[in-house]
Order: C-alpha cells, then sequence, then structure tokens
C-alpha cells in the first residue's frame, strides 16, 4: 500500500522476475549480451539514485526481491512472469524453483507464472499439464522471441500454440502475458506485430492477454486491436520508466491507452529487477498529464488506483482490503474491483 | 570516430564525406530517420577505392531484420558510388553479427544470409514501414493546421489538400513520404489518406486522425527510447537526444 495526500493505494506489480544472469549461468555470448541489454534499459530510464551496479544486476536474490518489493517498494501482491531463456543460460534465466518456494513461504503475497514454449510439442503439454497442478497456474507468461533449437521465435496463432492455449484454457490459466521480442520465423515479417494476439483474442474468449510493455515498440497496432478485443489488455511494463526521462512522452503513451482502451485494462508493472517499483509508484502517483498535452483529459485518482492494483487484483482475484477499495459513489467501479 | 586512412589527402578526404554523405540516405524503417543521425555509423574508412563502414545499434537485440535492411542498404549505396571498388560493411556488437557479416561479404541477399528463416524477402516489411511513416508525417501537418487555427475542427481537415499546406519543413517531410509510397505532390490531392492515395470518409476523419497520432507518438517514443540507449551503450557518441 501506498499513502499520498491522504488517498491510499492497493499495489499490484503485475510482472516481477527473480533472474540469474551471473557468468557461471551464461551459456554463451548471448546470456552475456541479453542482461546487459537489460542493464542498458535499466541504466537508461533509471533517476540516477535508483541505479544498481552490474553485479548486483546480474543476480538479485530472493530476499533482496522481498525487500525491493513489499518493504521498500510499497507493494501487496507482485506476479512472477519468468522468461526460460535455455539457449543463453544453463539453469534458465527466471529462477523457477527460488520463486515457486518464494510464493509458497508467501502465497499473501506473491503469485508465481510459469511459462511454455509450443515448440515443446505434445511432451510439453504433458508438462504443462504437471506446471498447472504444481504451481497452481492462474497464469502464464509467453516470450515469443524465445530461441529454440534452429528456430527463434514463433507466432500466438501456430497450430501448435493454439495446442497449449487451448490446454490452458482447460486447466483454469486464464491470465496470458504476451512479451514481443525481436525474432520471429519468418524474419520477412515483423516480430514485434501484434496481429497473432489479435486473432488468439477472438478464438479464445475466456483467457485474458495482458500485452507487456503495451505493444510498444508498435503501441499504435496494439492499441487497435485492443479496441476491438475486449480480453486484451496493458501491462505498463517498460512504459511506466520513461515518466522520469520524458514525462512528456509518458504522458502521451498513457493519454493513448485511456481513450484507446480504457482505464480498466490497464496494470501496472516495474518489471523488476529491470526496474525497483518505489520510485515507479511515488512518480505516478504524483504525475498530471503536461499542460501542453490538451488533447488528454488529466489523469483521475480512481483511474490510477485502478491501474495501479485493482486492476490486476480483479484478473487474479486477489482480495483487496475495503478502504482500499473505490468509494461507493462509483458503485459500477467497485463492482469491479471486489 | 570517424577515421579516414589517407593515400592522397584532397581525394580521400572527400571520399570520405561522400562515402559518409551518401549513408544519408539508408534510413532506420522503424524510426523513419537516417543511420547518419540516428548515431548508427561507427566508422568510416577509405582506402582508394576500397571503403570500409561499421555500423552499431542501441542494443545487441535489435531486431536482426531491421539490422540487415540496414546493413544492405549500406552496402548498395556505397557500392553506387561511382569510384568504390572494394566495399566493406560491419555489423558489430550485435546478437546476429557473424550471420549478417558473413552474408554481407559473400553478397549472398536476405535468403541466402537467413536461409531457413527466411521466406520471400523484406520488401513487405520495408513497404510497411513506409506506410506508417507516412501515416506520421501526415498526422503532423495536420495537427499543425488545428493548432494554428483553433476554429478549424478535426472533421473540416476531411477537405484539406495538398495546396492549403505551408510551404514549411513539415509539409516538405510529408511529400518526400508521400513520394516514397507512391502518391504525388499535387495542389489538390487530399493530405488524410489511407496508403493509396484514398481520402477517408468525412464521418471517419476524427477516428483516422487519432490512429494516425498514435503512430507518430510510437514512431517517436521509439526514436527517443533508441537514441538514449545507443548513448548509453556508447557513452562516446555526440549524437543528440532528438
Amino acid at each position: 500500500m501506498y499513502s499520498y495526500n491522504g488517498e491510499s493505494y492497493f499495489i499490484v506489480d503485475a510482472h516481477v522476475a527473480l533472474w540469474d544472469a551471473r557468468p557461471e549461468n551464461q551459456r554463451n555470448i548471448h546470456g552475456k549480451q541479453f542482461i546487459d541489454c537489460f542493464y542498458d534499459y535499466h541504466r537508461n530510464l533509471s533517476p540516477q539514485a535508483e541505479v544498481w551496479s552490474y553485479e548486483d544486476y546480474l543476480y538479485q536474490g530472493g530476499e533482496r526481491l522481498m525487500k525491493d518489493l513489499f518493504t521498500d517498494g510499497y507493494v501487496d501482491h507482485a506476479i512472477f512472469q519468468p522468461a526460460h531463456l535455455g539457449e543463453f543460460y544453463h539453469r534458465g534465466f527466471g529462477q523457477t524453483e527460488e520463486a515457486f518456494a518464494l510464493t509458497q513461504a508467501h502465497p499473501d503475497k506473491l503469485t508465481y507464472n510459469h511459462c511454455w514454449d509450443p515448440r515443446d510439442g505434445e511432451q510439453g503439454l504433458e508438462q504443462l499439464r504437471e506446471d498447472a497442478k504444481r504451481f497452481g497456474l492462474k497464469g502464464a507468461k509467453l516470450y515469443t522471441a524465445e530461441w529454440h533449437g534452429d528456430s527463434r521465435g514463433y507466432k500466438l496463432d501456430d497450430p501448435w500454440s493454439y495446442r497449449y492455449l487451448e490446454a490452458a484454457q482447460e486447466l483454469g490459466i486464464r491470465n496470458i502475458h504476451v512479451h514481443k521480442g525481436p525474432t520471429i520465423r519468418p524474419l520477412d515479417r515483423d516480430a514485434f506485430d501484434v496481429a497473432d494476439v489479435d486473432k488468439v483474442a477472438t478464438d479464445f474468449t475466456e483467457l485474458n492477454f495482458v500485452v507487456e510493455h503495451c505493444g510498444l515498440p508498435r503501441l499504435e497496432d496494439f492499441c487497435w486491436i485492443a479496441t476491438q478485443e475486449p480480453n486484451v489488455h496493458a501491462g505498463l511494463a517498460v512504459a511506466l520508466p520513461f515518466i522520469h526521462t520524458r514525462p512528456k512522452y509518458f504522458g502521451q503513451i498513457i493519454g493513448e491507452l485511456l481513450y484507446w482502451i480504457g482505464e480498466d485494462r490497464i496494470q501496472f508493472s516495474s518489471d523488476y529487477a529491470l526496474w525497483t517499483p518505489r520510485w515507479l509508484i511515488e512518480a505516478f502517483v504524483d504525475f498530471q498529464i503536461p499542460d501542453e498535452l490538451s488533447e488528454y483529459a488529466p489523469l483521475t485518482t480512481a483511474q490510477k488506483k485502478k491501474i495501479l492494483g485493482l486492476n490486476a487484483a480483479a484478473m487474479y482475484d486477489i482480495p483487496v482490503p475495503a478502504e482500499l477499495q473505490l468509494r461507493a459513489e462509483a458503485p459500477e467501479e467497485v463492482a469491479v474491483a471486489s | 570516430m570517424m577515421t579516414t586512412r589517407m593515400t592522397t589527402p584532397t581525394t580521400t578526404t572527400s571520399r570520405h564525406d561522400q562515402a559518409f554523405r551518401a549513408l544519408d540516405a539508408v534510413v532506420d524503417p522503424e524510426l523513419d530517420e537516417p543511420i547518419t543521425d540516428l548515431g548508427f555509423v561507427r566508422s568510416v574508412e577509405v582506402d582508394d577505392d576500397r571503403v570500409e563502414v561499421h555500423l552499431r545499434l542501441p542494443t545487441s537485440f535489435c531486431a536482426p531484420n531491421f539490422a540487415y535492411l540496414m546493413a544492405s542498404d549500406s552496402k548498395d549505396v556505397l557500392t553506387a558510388l561511382p569510384w568504390t571498388g572494394h566495399v566493406v560493411v560491419e555489423l558489430d556488437d550485435h546478437h546476429d553479427s557473424d550471420l549478417i557479416n558473413a552474408g554481407l561479404a559473400a553478397d549472398a541477399g536476405y535468403r541466402g544470409t537467413f536461409v531457413h528463416e527466411a521466406d520471400d524477402s523484406l520488401d513487405v516489411l520495408r513497404v510497411t514501414f513506409q506506410r506508417k511513416a507516412h501515416t506520421a508525417a501526415m498526422e503532423r501537418v495536420l495537427t499543425r493546421l488545428l493548432l494554428a487555427d483553433p476554429e478549424r475542427s478535426e472533421i473540416d481537415l476531411h477537405g484539406v489538400t495538398i495546396g492549403d499546406l505551408p510551404a514549411d519543413d513539415a509539409t516538405a517531410a510529408l511529400l518526400r513520404r508521400r513520394a516514397v509510397i507512391g502518391l504525388g505532390e499535387g495542389a489538390d490531392l487530399p493530405v488524410l489518406v489511407d496508403h493509396t492515395g484514398v481520402a477517408h470518409p468525412r464521418d471517419e476523419v476524427p477516428l483516422r486522425l487519432r490512429m494516425a497520432r498514435s503512430t507518430r507518438i510510437s514512431i517517436e517514443g521509439n526514436a527517443h527510447f533508441c537514441r538514449g540507449l545507443l548513448r548509453t551503450r556508447y557513452p562516446d557518441t555526440s549524437v543528440p537526444a532528438t
């Protein structure tokens, strides 16, 4: 919970990771290139006082995660969204056992989502059924640019991907977090294109599709499909840190998202440990659309409360204390958040 | 960090400049800006008829298809210079550097470079982004008209033709992007059009303007981010923030 100016906000950080990118876990040069790319994102967009050392950035560990999110970071509940990256790291990038053990120790604070790769075929489908049972999965994280043998990406509307989504629907894994990356087969097409999200959102109406970093670098394509598909949501990872370096640009992004998809389908996330939640939450609560962007309406406190936690809490059935729900003057909004 | 290895000072200096200026024609398709302005040209070396150019990008994980497009376009414009004999273009510090550089050295083309990952060509990809660049340029001139004349409503943009536009930088930029996708510059041609030049119906004008705005914001935002990341990755760069 974060309190400011007499208002209190329930915080759900909808995208966090516990990763290990230390040299002993790097399988090849790409393991180093990948974490270096993350570290440049971190250094480029964080306020100077929030920049970690490279050593710290390679591996943060469970204790530091708990402190950064819950002791220092105002977060009430956080959701793990692991990326496997088995072609880059010996034991994977996201640390499944460590993250799941933390979740079991703090079930009120943490939810563990797992990942799958449709190129694992029948065997992967069996594994998905076991994982769903073992982890009690409500959601999954899919990174479409994952490398896999001689394939360096897939589309959500590939035939095998459909098999996995069908299984997810059957297993009650309802919240599919989609993260687009730079590679896909064939390379003829734009890997960041979200047309495949459009297709699966139409065909799997029981599932929610949360597009991470709100479709960036294709914000416009994302906004357009999200307008047409009620089960498509925006995750604010990567977009939110611009609030510090480029507040006007962040104002345009949030203004566009509110215009096209509305306040009920946008979720806060720090993308920890890319960035830490405390400064992002403080900056967002204090943020207002700059005057020069007169085409957008000002952000309301209710919108901020929904984005910072109530929307994701509703999606994941996370209980919200009565005093942190929206007040009764907006009864339809209370219904959404409860 | 432009370096010139000189043989005869006057000609090679000007050849170095010619090579660099030729690269102005190579555009990052996603950002709609020349790679020379973006700081992606790391070095240009000229030795008589031999030219060697190194390119760099904001991250190792920039999309390989766009990286290849920029590198192969660079090789093409340098090869087209009348005095070049041997042209080497290399992409540095990218996850596909080895693959792309080998493909460029062998003039293997897109399919020869990416083999099983390539179906046909990158033509459709390029056209998609040329259309986006046109959409963004269109939004800039029309929003500028709205700001200049508060009496004009969005729906009034329906009848605006190229002849109604002021003779400024935004109009010039729009005309260049129209030419790229095969649209003319006649004074009576409508401005708010789809990629085939057909005007949107009057009642769709506010929606089409909003869609165009989100395209413009997306491209501009990506350009901010890429420039910032390039400066973080290569602190020596002198590329300005915007």
